[in-house]
């Protein structure tokens, strides 16, 4: 069972999902999202879940990142089940274990980039001096070091993409979570965000969970998952192309 | 820092909504403020009448006046310490919309009573002396420019005739409360005449002030008053002074309670106005807190977002507000003249209006802060502000 897998054994799935439902309401109707889905993502592995609309492939990426509760299953993450913490103490396990990439960036607008990438690290122990410092080398890595002092409506969809990245990874989480991250950009911004992503997954070894429609940024993952109706159609191994 | 620096951006973030939202709460606060001060300037004189003070007036109503001889029998008084007595005088300086209080006094008993009133020696001297003499208070004589030496015409109503006197002195108040919006001169001016034109008014009183060793002995010294002059033509009443002046406002309790009720309503018109606005901003930053959520912010620290914004601006209102309730309480004062005695800001005054303030800022963040921390962050990404 996933679940007697010690916490860290790198050898045991990073994620691992079992049974998982999740039911809405609407309308006084009971409408299932997901029924019963199980799959399992490894360890420094870069996922792209797709699918028609309504397969729950959005669904499933909030159950992972922990902003969403499941009807039932299990559904653990490093060895942990998190369905069963508190409001919160998952709040507190996002803060060190999810970085999050939204379509819409999600920035906070009065903050300077600086300030928007330093916002995670305020719930750490970190002095002011050391998040700022923390905070200005992601937006480095980001190619955004000339734009720290910039609020989000002075920058491109691109580049504050790019913020959200480096907002993402500035705590050094275990799961970075994107959904739809190039629904939003151009091209040409797009197959810069997606680069970003698969370097960060190749030489940091981060874990990347990605929902998109889009098949060309799909193809920037390892793996792609096909939702279908709430189910796990099927797992395909990709060859990655470079961005 | 951080926290405190993206309230007061957030605050600021609209600018226009902020301005209008401000420039309401600072309306609301300068309203309050002065609406209180008025309604505190109809209690002036009461607040700062003396527990040592008895006033004694016939029992059927003020508009009837006692004999001059029950000055000593209410000095024979136990526990009576002094006796002098006043006439409401009624006269018209110039036009009837001139209005000041005058009194025909007893220049000596009545301002050792009245210690309150403070005039240099010399004036004093003068003012005694000169029986066509009087003395006007500082507020009075700044409203009409009255100097020493000036000569005051007065047109009797309820004395007939025109009236001369000459200005021996303007005294000031002991305190900021004091009243300086008076005019006294010598009752027994006033008995002579009334000897001559109408003798059957001579040698009589409106009021006797008596002054007692003992405040707490009020009651047993005014009923003992009281009683001196039971079964009589002209039979009194004593209160302390500050029943008698509250007797006045009684007279106008119902307006000055509508007055006041009046300046909770604008705190509560405000409330509604700024309770709006926080639940705009609220609902149009639903997106925010929830990805705050996401992050691993928790609920109370959304809330205290809100309550932060809705602070910072009712402080800032509160702030600009307090400091104008000063000049429009003088600009008040000056277009009103000496129709109040005095017109202070008490610390009071100030302390009811930051209290408001802060509840305008507390219960009109109360429900958008409650709404923001209880969102589902799956539900607040989804909205768009």
């Amino acid at each position: 069972m996933p679940g007697d897998v010690p916490a860290g054994d790198m050898h045991a799935p990073l994620i691992s999902i079992r049974r998982v439902v999740k039911n809405y309401i609407r309308g006084g109707q009971t409408v299932e999202v997901l029924t019963g889905i199980s799959l399992d993502i490894a360890r420094g592995e870069f996922v792209a879940l797709m699918g028609p609309s309504g397969s729950g492939k959005s669904t499933l990426l909030n159950l992972i990142a922990g902003i969403d509760k499941p009807t039932s299953g299990e559904l653990l993450i490093d060895g942990e089940d998190i369905t069963r913490l508190a409001e919160s103490d998952l709040a507190r396990w996002r803060a060190a274990k999810v970085g999050f990439i939204f379509q819409f960036y999600n920035l906070m607008p009065v903050l300077s980039a600086l300030e928007n990438v330093e916002l995670p690290l305020l719930l750490t122990n970190l002095s002011r001096r050391d998040r700022r410092e923390r905070a200005a080398l992601a937006l480095e890595m980001v190619g955004l070091a000339d734009r720290m002092d910039h609020t989000p409506n002075e920058l491109s969809g691109g580049q504050q993409q790019r913020v959200a990245i480096a907002r993402a990874v500035v705590s050094d989480p275990q799961i970075l979570v994107a959904d739809e991250p190039t629904g939003d950009l151009d091209r040409t911004s797009a197959s810069e965000v997606l680069g970003m992503l698969q370097t960060l997954n190749r030489e940091l070894g981060a874990t990347i969970v990605m929902v998109t429609h889009d098949a060309r940024a799909a193809s920037a993952a390892q793996v792609i998952m096909h939702l279908e109706k709430g189910v796990l159609e099927s797992r395909e191994e990709t060859v990655q192309i470079k961005h | 820092m951080f926290y405190l620096g993206l309230i007061l951006r957030n605050a600021l973030r609209h600018k226009l909504r902020s301005l209008l939202t401000l420039l309401g709460l600072v309306v609301a606060i300068l309203a309050f403020g002065l609406i209180s001060t008025v309604v505190g300037a109809w209690y002036a004189n009461s607040e700062a009448a003396s527990n040592a003070r008895l006033v004694t007036r016939n029992a059927i109503s003020l508009a009837f006046s006692m004999p001059i001889s029950y000055k000593q029998k209410i000095r024979a008084v136990e526990g009576v310490k002094d006796v002098s007595y006043a006439n409401w005088f009624g006269g018209v300086y110039k036009d009837p919309k001139n209005f000041f209080p005058q009194f025909a006094i007893d220049p000596e008993s009545y301002l050792r009573i009245y210690r309150d009133y403070l005039l240099p020696e010399d004036d004093l001297r003068n003012f005694i002396r000169d029986r066509k003499g009087c003395i006007v208070g500082r507020r009075l004589a700044q409203a009409y420019g009255f100097k020493v030496g000036d000569t005051l015409l007065l047109k009797g109503g309820i004395f007939p005739g025109d009236w001369e006197f000459v200005i021996r002195g303007i005294y000031d108040g002991r305190e900021s409360k004091t009243d300086t919006s008076q005019m006294f001169f010598h009752w027994d001016l006033l008995n002579e005449t009334m000897k001559k034109v109408s003798p059957r008014r001579a040698n009589y009183v409106g009021v006797y002030v008596v002054e007692i060793g003992n405040p707490e002995d009020a009651a047993p010294v005014s009923e003992a008053i009281d009683k001196l002059f039971k079964n009589s033509s002209w039979e009194t009443l004593t209160e302390t002074e500050q029943a008698f002046q509250l007797g006045f406002v009684s007279m106008i309790e119902a307006i000055v309670a509508a007055i006041r009720l009046m300046s909770y309503v604008v705190i509560v018109i405000i409330l509604a106005v700024m309770a709006n606005t926080m639940a705009m901003t609220a609902r149009e930053r639903l997106s925010e807190y929830a990805t705050l959520k996401a992050l691993g912010f928790g609920p109370r620290y959304v809330a205290a977002l809100i309550f932060g914004e809705s602070l910072t601006l009712a402080a800032i209102g509160a702030v600009i507000g307090i400091a104008l309730t000063f000049p429009a309480a003088r600009g008040f004062s000056a277009l009103t003249g000496t129709l109040f005695p005095t017109m202070q800001v008490a610390d009071a005054t100030v302390w009811r209006q930051v209290a408001s303030a802060a509840i305008v800022g507390v219960l009109a963040a109360a429900l958008p802060a409650w709404r923001a921390a209880r969102v589902k962050i799956v539900d607040g990404l989804r909205s768009i502000g």
